[in-house]
């Protein structure tokens, strides 16, 4: 019994996680209608100049403060640059392109701080909470981790159902062209959907720094659970997104805690396959609407 | 029909051009064999057995539309097939390569009616989650799959009316290209039949090819399986010239170098698929050049080759999106627009038309 | 208040509009006719500047507005109902007016005066735009464009997929919105007889060219015309 609320808590805490990469790769989607393959790799430079921040000396809070805006710049300058282009292309391009950079900055990532992987500082105490005689496996950070993204995604709810930049942004995302009709600067609204979805993946980066260490190539599992999570619970879903990454923590905690974590990629691509086939829009899908 | 007029019957059957392909090609192979170091040798093998994989995926990303991230692990398929049926069982090489191709085939064949269902990122997402949780299975299995150090093959030997001089570096690359001799002449063939043509309709409007009664669901599963195939050959080869077949072979790197390769090569094109396995070939040992020469530390010089991927991948999408055969396309039809009238009759007789 | 001069719009090698000219004065309707494919929709698109002319020039209110983006164009006052409504389904219908205010914010026409003009639409605010009927959606996509105070509107085909009764009505609405609001009306239809009976002018267009370019009574009362383009 203690195992199974053991995995449980852990399953809550990676599942919130993989919600807050689901989250952007759902923005991303939302905004632009593309999935960026490079989030992964994106989260990782902006955690690791976050580490290269707070072993300069500044305090854990100033790290994370500076993995946000790095995350926001960079979001921004990935769209412009390199999206804008492609954003009215086949899709098979946007792919490529999101692969090229995946290489590029992972290889980049390399040559700057090498590919043995590092320990990254967590914000809380790593020491599971202690209830009754047992420890469980869920820790102060852990809850850290939970609000952290609950909070995330509680202020992008707000942020596109209360505000008028939501709504724009909502406009420019669902009817490109009539939004640019109807005054809305569709292009700048493109640019904020990423420089958000980046912020979101750099909390995740964060976050999952400490247990994953930081590394060119730590956060690809990352990414590969956040695409699940996110196809899970619906690309065009941002609770959906969260939702689904709860779901998917769990079932991989699971699954890792009874069979083996081998066993973990495996199953997360059974998940997808599965959920691809019977529901391609994802469980909070409506119905798609007939092609002919 | 002006088309086959000055070739003959030749240039009417498809079949009977794609044989005259392999023949000049295979000749011109085996007198580059000839002539070149055992080093270079190596090299060749090498690009043959990317150009086995390169072929496959590109037809399947430029006729079939669709993109695979999980060929590499494809690759490695084919690759511990080998191994295991050569190693183990102590097949004949030819058989086990058969076999590679044939294993690989059939594990294409739920990927690929997976794949007909799936549409452009959803399709690559799940390949790509296919090309890192594949190899995961080596660690789970190690007592038949040899763990981290992967299963080791003996070298395969030439057989002796060869002569004893005969290199083993040569004969690995009569072999390899072989192989891919094979490939190209099954390729090619689809390319130019009624198959190639319901892929493209496929590709380019599946609702209307579905309303003209393309079953394009098995079309695209059919594409997808052939490639797996070649892919399995491929990773086949790539045992025999390493005489190892271990996970760490088959990273989920190699399937985006695969993807570059194809790429910059030009999607669709089986010659682009020649270019992006000279890519693959020299540009490690380029790279590795460089980074001696500019006396660049291990860590810039181990993820150099990467980071040109990167920037290829990035690059040819943005500025040149239809690859170095598409340049040349371009540029040939460039050409035959600024030839006189009675020149240019001459020329389209002779040229294939609509072949990229 | 709007002017067209010597437009040329080409898709590639073909003209889909080829060296048109037409005003449109404050306070008026003029209805711009012509079969499938006669350059019509492309106009319209040129002239909010989702396309780029070739050649010509397009001046609103005194200004040359040719090279301008769409986003300044309309917030200068001009405001385009494109072909099939645009209206955004996801989004709830009070969310849609809003987003036609949206870059007027102070000079925005209050929801009210919309909801004023079109009481269905007050009864479905809180409702998705794309729970809405063909009519209510153009009820929704025109109010919308009025939420900003346009000096000029570009209507495309608003009669398309409605009843007869319903066309009669938004015809009717629109040349009172003219002659209340004192909008410049560019309307493109392929229902001429509805779109003479409520427009001062009648310009047609076939495979890009103006082919006629008269007051509407006139153009109606021309049976040879009638017959060659109009189909009635």
């Amino acid at each position: 019994m203690t195992k199974f609320i053991d995995l449980t808590l852990s399953g809550i805490s990676d599942g919130a996680v993989y919600a807050a990469v689901a989250l952007a790769l759902v923005l991303i989607w939302r905004a632009t209608r593309i999935v960026n393959f490079a989030q992964g790799a994106m989260l990782m430079i902006t955690t690791f100049i976050a580490s290269a921040v707070i072993n300069a000396g500044a305090s854990y809070v100033v790290g994370f403060i500076v993995a946000l805006a790095t995350g926001l710049i960079f979001g921004a300058v990935v769209e412009r640059v390199l999206i804008r282009p492609v954003e009215d292309k086949p899709p098979l391009n946007a792919v490529i392109v999101t692969l090229g950079l995946y290489t590029l900055l992972v290889a980049v990532a390399g040559m700057i701080w090498g590919n043995q992987p590092r320990a990254f500082p967590a914000a809380f105490s790593l020491q599971g909470y202690k209830v009754g005689g047992t420890t469980l496996l869920f820790a102060p950070n852990d809850t850290f981790i939970v609000v952290v993204v609950v909070v995330v995604a509680i202020l992008l709810a707000l942020l596109f159902r209360r505000t008028t930049l939501g709504l724009q942004m909502r406009a420019a995302a669902f009817a490109p062209e009539v939004a640019r009709l109807l005054g809305a600067r569709v292009g700048r609204m493109f640019t904020l959907g990423w420089a958000l979805a980046a912020v979101a993946g750099s909390i995740a980066g964060v976050l999952v720094a400490p247990s994953v260490f930081l590394g060119p190539n730590n956060f690809d599992p990352i990414l590969i659970s956040g695409f699940v999570a996110a196809v899970l619970g619906g690309l065009d879903s941002p609770p959906g997104a969260v939702i689904g990454g709860i779901v998917l923590g769990l079932a991989l905690s699971y699954v890792s805690g009874y069979e083996g974590s081998a066993l973990a990629p495996l199953a997360a691509l059974v998940i997808l396959v599965i959920v691809l086939m019977v529901r391609p829009g994802g469980l909070f899908s409506v119905a798609r609407e007939r092609r002919v | 029909m002006r088309r086959g007029r000055s070739l003959g019957r030749v240039g009417e059957s498809t079949l009977l051009r794609s044989l005259l392909v392999i023949v000049v090609v295979g000749l011109l192979a085996l007198g580059l064999s000839e002539v070149i170091t055992p080093y270079r040798n190596t090299q060749l093998a090498t690009g043959a057995y990317f150009f086995a994989v390169l072929a496959g995926l590109t037809i399947l990303a430029g006729l079939g539309g669709k993109i695979s991230l999980g060929h590499g692990a494809l690759m490695a398929v084919g690759a511990y097939t080998v191994a295991l049926l050569v190693g183990n069982e102590h097949w004949p090489l030819a058989g086990a390569l058969a076999a590679a191709a044939l294993v690989s085939l059939v594990i294409g064949i739920p990927i690929g009616a997976a794949a007909s269902r799936l549409h452009g990122p959803y399709l690559a997402g799940a390949t790509l989650a296919l090309a890192v949780g594949l190899p995961a299975l080596a660690d789970k299995f190690p007592a038949t799959f040899g763990g981290e150090n992967g299963l080791v093959l003996n070298p395969p030997t030439p057989p002796s009316w060869l002569g004893s001089n005969f290199s083993l570096e040569r004969w690995e690359a009569w072999i390899c290209c072989a192989g891919a001799l094979v490939v190209l002449f099954v390729l090619y063939n689809l390319v130019h039949s009624g198959i190639g043509r319901s892929l493209r309709a496929v590709r380019d409007d599946s609702i209307a090819a579905s309303l003209c009664g393309l079953r394009v669901g098995r079309t695209q599963t059919f594409a997808f399986m052939i490639s797996a195939g070649c892919a399995g050959l491929g990773g086949g080869l790539l045992t025999v010239v390493n005489q190892l077949a271990q996970p760490g072979a088959f990273p989920l790197q190699l399937s985006l170098s695969l993807l570059t390769g194809v790429v910059l090569g030009g999607l669709g094109s089986l010659t682009g698929a020649a270019w992006g396995a000279a890519l693959l070939v020299f540009l490690p040992s380029w790279t590795n050049d460089l980074a001696h020469s500019f006396s660049l530390s291990t860590q810039v010089s181990f993820n150099l080759p990467l980071a040109i991927y990167g920037v290829i991948l990035i690059g040819a999408m943005l500025l040149w999106p239809t690859g170095i055969q598409g340049g040349i396309a371009s540029l040939a039809a460039l050409v035959r627009r600024r030839l006189p009238a009675s020149a240019r009759l001459r020329v389209d007789s002779g040229a294939r038309p609509g072949h990229r | 208040m709007l002017a067209v001069d010597g437009l040329v719009t080409e898709y590639g090698p073909v003209r889909a509009v080829d060296g048109v000219s037409i005003e449109v004065p404050e306070g008026s309707v003029t209805a711009v006719l012509g079969a499938n494919g006669a350059g019509k929709t492309s106009l319209l698109r040129t002239i909010s500047g989702l396309i780029r002319p070739t050649a010509g020039t397009v001046t609103f209110a005194g200004e040359d507005i040719t090279s301008l983006p769409v986003e300044e164009i309309v917030r200068r006052g001009l405001a385009h109902v494109p072909e099939g409504r645009g209206v955004i389904g996801e989004l709830t219908v009070a969310e849609n007016l809003r987003l036609g205010g949206l870059w007027r914010r102070a000079g925005a026409a209050p929801v009210e005066e919309i909801y004023e003009l079109f009481p269905r639409l007050e009864e479905r605010r809180g409702q998705p735009a794309s729970r809405l009927s063909g009519g209510e959606r153009q009820m929704l996509s025109i109010g919308r464009a009025l939420m900003a105070r346009p000096r000029a509107l570009l209507l495309d085909e608003p009669s398309l997929g409605l009843a007869p009764r319903l066309v009669a009505q938004i015809m009717g609405m629109v040349r009172r919105l003219a002659d209340s609001f004192g909008l410049a009306v560019l309307l493109v239809e392929q229902n001429a007889r509805s779109a003479l009976s409520i427009a001062d002018r009648g310009v047609v267009l076939s495979l890009g060219r103006v082919v006629a370019d008269q007051e509407s009574s006139a153009l109606a009362a021309d049976e040879r015309l009638r017959h060659a383009y109009l189909g009635f």
